[in-house]
């Protein structure tokens, strides 16, 4: 499947598979942040139970320096 | 020390409330924050680096959320719809964090806000269930507004963010601390340490900055000197200051027991 992760298209083999796995593949695991799938915010408590499929656009953002 | 700023329902003993942009590095940025002696501290919320950050340092790991206040901020954004989903995803990546820096720009040259969008976005945020803490003009007329929306701060600009120009229009500043219900705080203009105490001895009950901080050739001491400033200015605010007049027949010598 392919996925838009902040902006930019990412192919993998899977043709699902979790938010929470993204999370690890993507080497993300212990970092604070937000998940927002298709312009909806995925609770990180659904990190698991939510299924990603072709075509979803994901923005995963964090806390920076900024006034 | 009774002499606390309210904001929505906390108090906190520093009426400094600083940005954590454009320091030289992480180390620096929690350097000045001490100096400063801030207690409310504004993010901005953006894309992570996907690949070759796995053990990188963050921001969070240099101010941990449990010893700060973050107030997680909409900078960049030019529309009420973009600051709302902002704030949606910070109050995610904070745990449910309600307390939040809402701006909405309208130029990207000036950095002047849009208060139509502003004032959209601060609606829906309002009824959301966030406390909102609201960067805007200096127009009495929308800070009126902004309060009645439900806002839990106004925070009108003292001069153009990042310009530091200091209060330009410090008439206007007075008379939305004389109507306003809610906590006034200047924000963004700041340019050295006597703007902060002019902003605090208008009445203002905070002031937030950062570039005036970070763009120092010595942020850490500059941070100092705001923290400073914004005390002295509070208490000259609270000790009342003498009446201002052209002249005076009252010299503080005796006028009697001269040598003659």
């Amino acid at each position: 499947m392919q996925l838009t992760i902040n902006g930019k298209p990412r192919s993998f083999d899977a043709d699902s598979f979790s938010v929470a796995h993204l999370v690890t593949t993507l080497e993300l695991t212990g970092k604070r942040l937000a998940i927002e799938c298709n312009g909806e915010i995925v609770p990180r408590s659904q990190f698991e139970a939510t299924q990603l499929v072709d075509g979803n656009k994901l923005e995963i953002v964090g806390a920076v320096g900024g006034g | 020390m009774s002499d606390l700023l309210k904001i929505a329902d906390r108090t906190y003993r520093s009426r400094l409330l600083v940005g954590t942009g454009k320091y030289a590095d992480f180390a620096q940025t929690r350097a000045a924050i001490d100096a400063s002696g801030a207690e409310i501290v504004t993010v901005a919320i953006r894309r992570t680096n996907i690949g070759q950050t796995a053990g990188e340092p963050s921001l969070l790991d240099f101010l941990p959320p449990e010893q700060f206040t973050y107030l997680p901020n909409t900078a960049g954004c030019y529309s009420a719809d973009d600051a709302v989903r902002t704030l949606r995803l910070a109050r995610e990546l904070l745990d449910g964090h309600k307390l939040v820096k809402l701006e909405v720009l309208g130029d990207p040259n000036t950095l002047y806000p849009n208060m139509i969008e502003t004032i959209a976005a601060a609606k829906t945020l309002v009824k959301d269930g966030f406390d909102v803490m609201v960067y805007c003009s200096d127009d009495p007329i929308i800070v009126k507004q902004l309060e009645e929306i439900g806002c839990c701060a106004v925070m009108p600009l003292a001069s153009l963010i990042g310009s530091g120009m200091g209060i330009l229009n410090p008439w206007n500043l007075q008379i939305i601390i004389e109507n306003a219900k809610i906590p006034v705080l200047v924000d963004a203009g700041v340019g050295t340490a006597s703007d902060a105490a002019i902003a605090m001895e208008l009445g203002c009950q905070g002031v937030l900055m950062n570039t005036a901080i970070a763009a120092a050739r010595n942020p850490v001491l500059m941070a100092g000197a705001m923290k400073k400033a914004v005390e002295a200015g509070r208490d000259a605010y609270l000790a009342g200051r003498m009446p201002k007049k052209l002249y005076s027949a009252s010299p503080s010598s005796p006028t009697t027991g001269l040598i003659s």
